[in-house]
């Protein structure tokens, strides 16, 4: 049996991240997310990588642009005002079709808000944030075992489709400390040879990587091989957990540390004979649709509430999938506050609003 | 013998070689128009050609090849 | 005696004509580029080349080299990402003055101050040429741009700013030095000056960042040859050619 041991989140995702096979690091100091650039800045050395403390969170997503476009498994992380910086980065990456991780340990905001969780950087995240037509490919990890998971397996994402794939925490997944199992040290000897990258151009044509296209059939097709990319991850990859929505009355639909809190509510609802149940999407971006539209068709259900740590972002795309079938109610917190789980309970049984 | 051979029709007649050459022999020929719809320089008397290369370094479209 | 090409456009410029307007000398200091790295012994697959933002955002089309075109002003960051990766690669940015000296002022800087084991060309034509001739950090005083229309005011434009004289006060940097490309002397002594910031890359000795004084005929309003009399007359008594720093 493999040992577990005890980390906190944003060290347990620097570790992933190496194990993954990432020997690139850029990022700048931001909390609550601290712990990663911290960790790296020992670690990648150990392992023939790089790290560099960026003089600014739009060279660090630079410093991954080229980092990826040589063919290294490159990661940078912050937090929302940082990630807000890192926007114009992405979206030349997202255009470049280069393969990265990013990290958002999101923060409360807007401006530059608290150091407290908040998930009001969902919009950002799932429709686009920077200039121009891209997605990224976006995961919301709710414990610190399935973000050291997922952070594992987002570089095999990013390298398989050639897409930024974006870790959309909290402060509160960065900060607390569980058991974790460590996954096996991957060697990047072993991974697959990235033929467009820039790694010199013995025996072949030159490769160029860029983002700028004056032909318009050529950048419309860039545009659409984007998005086709982007389906192919909505047919393959799209993660949900479905916690006892099948006989359910109520479905509360939530991500991350809220979607914890919500479980908690369900266990205590359940207990008490009330028939609620948990959607929880891993992946927010490609939304799993088919999923949470198979649960809107049960004749059980009879409603949904979105619970988030916004004013109402991740509530639009439930309705949009929900498309009337079924009522869609909303509750979020701000300003740092994490919905607890009576309150939730309360907010379920139809009263606190 | 030194000589220097250009692509004329790569010439956008900026005149930069013009104005470099040591023996005046580059000029920009007003009567002819290349293929990109310039003025090209050229040379009248070779033979005064001592293949110093100043016109081929002055060049910002590497038009001119020079050989001795 | 067999006659001998004593000058041909260099190999490791691909055969796409120049998009530069006539008389900008941008296609002199891309082909001096390519010429010191030919002369370097630096053969194509050891090079990987980063293009700006800017009227030289087509550079990857000219150089027979892995390329990549970076974000406005981010070409230094973007270096660094890859020379990390590919320490064993001579690594160049070719940036312009609005990227280097303005939208990218930051990443210039402090690729300097880590001495990052890279080589910049700085293209300082005083002026943003490919968005039509707005003022850029290097625009004279008293010059004509579309968007300081009288001249250049310092006290409603601010003063021109100095990269070479700025980078020369940090600690990091290997290597600094302005030139020009006004007349076929000069265009020798930047030649002089790539090659030895490239040799000092392939030495290991970190940041060189060569300032060209370049000359952009279209937006100075000037023919090709009196645009290099304004170099020779004007912009090198405001931006002095010389060495900077040199750590040897």
């Amino acid at each position: 049996m493999k040992e577990r041991v005890l980390m906190k989140g944003n060290e347990a995702i620097a570790e992933a991240a190496v194990r993954g096979g990432c020997r690139f690091f850029a990022g700048y100091p931001i909390t609550p997310q601290n712990e990663i650039p911290e960790y790296l800045s020992k670690r990648l050395p150990e392992v023939g990588g790089s790290f560099i403390q960026s003089e600014s969170e739009v060279s660090a997503i630079n410093m991954i642009y080229g980092a990826s476009c040589a063919g290294a498994r490159a990661m940078t992380s912050s937090s929302s005002p940082g990630i807000s910086l890192k926007q114009e980065g992405l979206s030349y990456i997202a255009c470049g079709q280069l393969p990265c991780v990013v990290i958002n340990m999101v923060r409360g905001g807007p401006g530059l808000g608290t150091i407290y969780p908040g998930q009001a950087d969902y919009f950002q995240a799932v429709k686009g944030g920077g200039h121009g037509d891209y997605k990224l490919f976006v995961y919301t990890p709710a414990t610190v075992q399935e973000a050291v998971d997922i952070t594992y397996k987002s570089f095999e994402m990013a390298d398989k489709y050639r897409i930024p794939v974006l870790i959309l925490g909290d402060g509160t997944i960065g900060q607390m400390m569980e058991p974790v199992v460590l996954p096996e040290m991957k060697d990047p000897a072993t991974f697959p040879e990235k033929k467009w990258a820039l790694t010199g151009c013995k025996g072949r044509e030159r490769n160029i990587i860029n983002t700028l296209d004056m032909n318009p059939e050529r950048l419309e097709a860039i545009t659409d091989r984007l998005f086709d990319v982007y389906e192919q991850i909505r047919e393959n990859e799209t993660e949900y957990e479905n916690y006892m929505c099948d006989d359910a009355e109520t479905v509360i639909v939530a991500y991350g540390i809220v979607s914890r809190v919500a479980k908690s509510a369900v266990n205590i609802l359940r207990e008490q004979g009330k028939k609620v149940g948990l959607f929880r999407p891993i992946t927010v971006s490609p939304y799993p649709d088919k999923a949470l539209s198979a649960i809107a068709d049960l004749p059980n259900v009879k409603k949904f509430l979105v619970a988030e740590l916004s004013k109402g972002q991740m509530v639009e795309d439930v309705r949009l999938i929900v498309n009337g079938r079924k009522p869609v109610e909303f509750y979020g917190r701000t300003g740092g506050f994490v919905i607890n789980t009576e309150e939730l309970i309360s907010v379920v049984e139809g009263g606190k609003r | 013998m030194a000589r220097v051979i250009f692509n004329t029709d790569r010439c956008k007649g900026c005149g930069l070689c013009v104005t470099a050459c040591p023996k005046q022999i580059v000029h920009i020929n007003g009567d002819k128009v290349n293929a990109i719809g310039y003025n090209p320089a050229e040379v009248s008397e070779m033979d005064k050609c001592i293949g110093c290369a100043m016109c081929a370094t002055m060049c910002p479209d590497c038009v001119i090849e020079v050989r001795r | 005696m067999e006659e001998k090409v004593v000058f041909a456009r260099p190999s490791l410029l691909t055969d796409a004509p120049f998009h530069y307007c006539p008389g900008c000398t941008h296609g002199i200091v891309h082909r001096l580029i390519a010429e010191v790295l030919g002369e370097l012994n630096v053969s194509r697959e050891n090079v990987i080349g980063i293009a700006p933002v800017g009227c030289a955002v087509f550079a990857y089309d000219y150089f027979d080299c892995d390329m990549t075109e970076a974000a406005h002003g981010r070409a230094p960051a973007v270096a660094t990402g890859i020379k990390r990766v590919h320490p064993d690669k001579v690594v160049f940015s070719y940036q312009g003055d609005g990227d280097l000296a303005c939208i990218g002022a930051a990443e210039t800087i402090h690729a300097a101050a880590r001495n990052e084991n890279i080589t910049i060309i700085f293209i300082n034509n005083g002026i943003f040429g490919m968005t039509g001739g707005q003022m850029a950090p290097t625009t004279l005083l008293g010059q004509y741009s579309t968007t300081c229309q009288d001249g250049r005011d310092p006290v409603l434009n601010g003063y021109p700013v100095h990269v070479c004289e700025m980078l020369s006060q940090l600690k990091g940097p290997q290597y600094i030095e302005r030139v020009s490309t006004h007349d076929a002397a000069n265009v020798l002594k930047a030649k002089k000056a790539i090659k030895k910031a490239f040799q000092y890359q392939l030495e290991g000795k970190g940041f060189s960042m060569i300032e060209v004084l370049v000359a952009c005929p279209t937006n100075w309003k000037m023919t090709p040859v009196k645009a290099l009399e304004h170099i020779k007359n004007e912009v090198i008594p405001y931006f002095p050619l010389g060495v900077y720093k040199d750590r040897g």
